[in-house]
């Protein structure tokens, strides 16, 4: 089947993409191949005119900022806490929209809502809410705390944003999984005596493993890059700035684009760090499936 | 029914209730937020007392609220509709056509899924300054439909593999002309999968704050989550937290409904690229 190809077809197949892929190529590849190269200049949009070649200086002043170490490890800490996070509460919701015909349609729809917010609505609603002034967080839990002035109650505020608004996505994935798992399997352990716990542990979790790594890539890339969040809750006030908001601060505020971009290179190699250590527990994962068959 | 099975039953119903509570708080909290009088916006209740929709008329009687709504309607639509033009030009390609290099267009649009937005926001500030697209529309379409791309070609693909094909050279054997055939049969056939990716690009565009804020500063292209965040009160010193308020209920409401209309198929969008493989 493979071997014999239609040139018609082949011209064809190109012309369709073309479209597609030129676009992803001008907005993408080009601009990233762009901040390469400005990343080897001081370069300062003040001052356009001294643009000089400084080879890897501003790789140097960035690896050796603390502020650099400062963001990347918040932004660790909240990809770690909020993924984690995520994937227990996301299962939990997975299988109580498996299991619950009560409420079924209404349940289904809710979880979408967060889902529909715009980030930055959320992330208003949540600082509103945690607001000393305007919240109903204190009263309810008689507490008396300015919650986004401190660092690691502003990592906790934000990290349930997160939460609360990609935990619906996580559980949506898992769901489809779920459905995927045989009744008559669970049936057959339920019959051979095996308890609920069990017939999860042994039964679901196993085959739900491959859902499980694609959400769980999807979601950690997506916590990596997170901006929206923490722009709007603190600006990276309290020290919770992570490496984006770095990056857009640098680029876009201060206007110093030689700067601005060796960070975004660098937010690059972490993206494209984390991607490759997935994919290689994913293809792991695949090919012991494989062998079991 | 015995004891036991009652009371996972029990359980079972109030884990649904927990969650139901769980998605819908910060929209209600919001909601009621957004109608209390900027008097009481600070006496720590969760209702208000005396709800006023005096919020609501002052957001829509300045000039920054409508025009970016309007800018984020005609900049998010706009993106879909490239976007998922472009992607099912290249998902039918990839569905129906055997050619080299398959699989590097559907490897492409993965990376460029996994792509952070940061790294070429500095690019694209200096770039766009430069031939004039710094905040316009066409300025932030471009990027929106770039980023989308891989989602509209990846749910398409997973669309277009279940139709079956074939009966376009059926009705075309019973005498229908192509266009016939492509109108009648295979449009119909495709249109729910054309409909799902439509609304999945349109949620990202319209969500989309960090490209509006770098390559946007007026009310010329800046769009709802950037004017929302950037939102300034009376005083400087004062956030305007009842007008923010009402302009984000005034978002959600249209994108919650869509959203909860078309329930099924944007479960079925979601999931179709990640259980599949």
């Amino acid at each position: 089947m493979t071997t014999r190809r239609d040139p018609a077809e082949e011209r064809l197949g190109w012309l369709l993409c073309t479209p597609a892929v030129l676009a992803m190529l001008l907005v993408t590849a080009y601009p990233i191949a762009y901040a390469v190269w400005l990343s080897l200049f001081r370069y300062d949009l003040r001052f356009p005119d001294e643009r000089v070649f400084v080879g890897l200086a501003n790789y140097a002043s960035v690896l050796t900022s603390e502020v650099w170490w400062g963001a990347l490890f918040n932004t660790l800490t909240i990809t770690l806490a909020s993924v984690a996070l995520e994937l227990v509460l996301g299962l939990a919701l997975a299988l109580v929209m498996h299991r619950v015909l009560f409420l079924r349609r209404t349940l289904r729809a809710s979880v979408l809502v967060p889902y529909a917010i715009i980030t930055v609505v959320a992330a208003l609603a949540w600082k509103f809410a945690f607001d000393p002034v305007t919240g109903f967080v204190n009263p309810w839990f008689g507490t008396e705390r300015a919650w986004l002035t401190e660092r690691w109650s502003a990592f906790l505020v934000i990290i349930l944003t997160e939460v609360w608004k990609t935990t619906p996505f996580m559980a949506l994935l898992l769901l489809a999984g779920l459905t995927l798992v045989p009744r008559e399997l669970l049936e057959a352990a339920r019959v051979d005596g095996a308890s609920a716990w069990q017939r999860f542990r042994r039964i679901q979790l196993p085959l739900l493993r491959p859902t499980l790594l694609v959400a769980l890539l999807f979601r950690t890339l997506d916590a990596f890059r997170i901006f929206d969040t923490v722009f709007v809750q603190t600006r990276g006030a309290q020290g919770t700035e992570t490496v984006s908001l770095i990056g857009y601060q640098t680029l876009v505020t201060r206007l110093n684009l030689g700067l601005g971009s060796a960070v975004s290179v660098l937010i690059f190699l972490g993206v494209l760090a984390i991607a490759a250590v997935f994919v290689k527990g994913l293809g792991a994962s695949l090919s012991r499936e494989g062998e079991a068959r | 029914m015995n004891e036991r099975g009652i009371l996972e039953r029990l359980f079972w119903r109030v884990g649904a209730l927990l969650v139901i509570g769980y998605a819908l708080l910060p929209v209600a909290w919001i909601l009621a937020l957004s109608l209390k009088p900027a008097a009481a916006l600070g006496d720590g209740r969760f209702l208000p007392r005396a709800p006023s929709l005096e919020h609501y008329r002052a957001i829509f009687a300045d000039a920054q609220f409508p025009a970016a709504l309007l800018n984020s309607l005609g900049i998010a639509a706009l993106a879909t509709l490239a976007s998922v033009l472009l992607g099912m030009l290249a998902a039918y390609a990839i569905v129906r056509l055997r050619f080299r290099g398959r699989s590097l267009v559907l490897g492409a649009a993965l990376a460029i899924a996994m792509f952070p937005p940061v790294a070429v926001i500095g690019p694209l500030f200096e770039l766009w300054r430069g031939i004039g697209l710094y905040d316009t529309w066409p300025g932030l379409i471009l990027p929106y439909m770039t980023f989308t791309l891989p989602l509209a070609i990846w749910t398409l693909a997973a669309y277009f593999r279940e139709i079956p094909w074939d009966l376009d050279q059926a009705a075309r054997v019973d005498g229908a002309t192509p266009l016939q055939a492509f109108r009648y049969v295979i449009a119909p056939l495709a249109a729910p999968g054309v409909f799902t990716a439509a609304i999945l690009v349109f949620i990202f565009a319209w969500n989309d704050f960090l490209f509006a804020a770098a390559l946007t500063s007026t009310n010329a292209a800046r769009t709802v989550p950037a004017a929302i965040a950037f939102f300034t009160g009376s005083s400087r010193f004062e956030l305007p937290t009842g007008s923010i308020a009402a302009a984000s209920v005034v978002v959600t409401v249209p994108v919650t409904l869509l959203v909860l209309v078309f329930q099924r198929r944007i479960v079925a969008g979601l999931t179709a690229g990640a259980v599949k493989g």
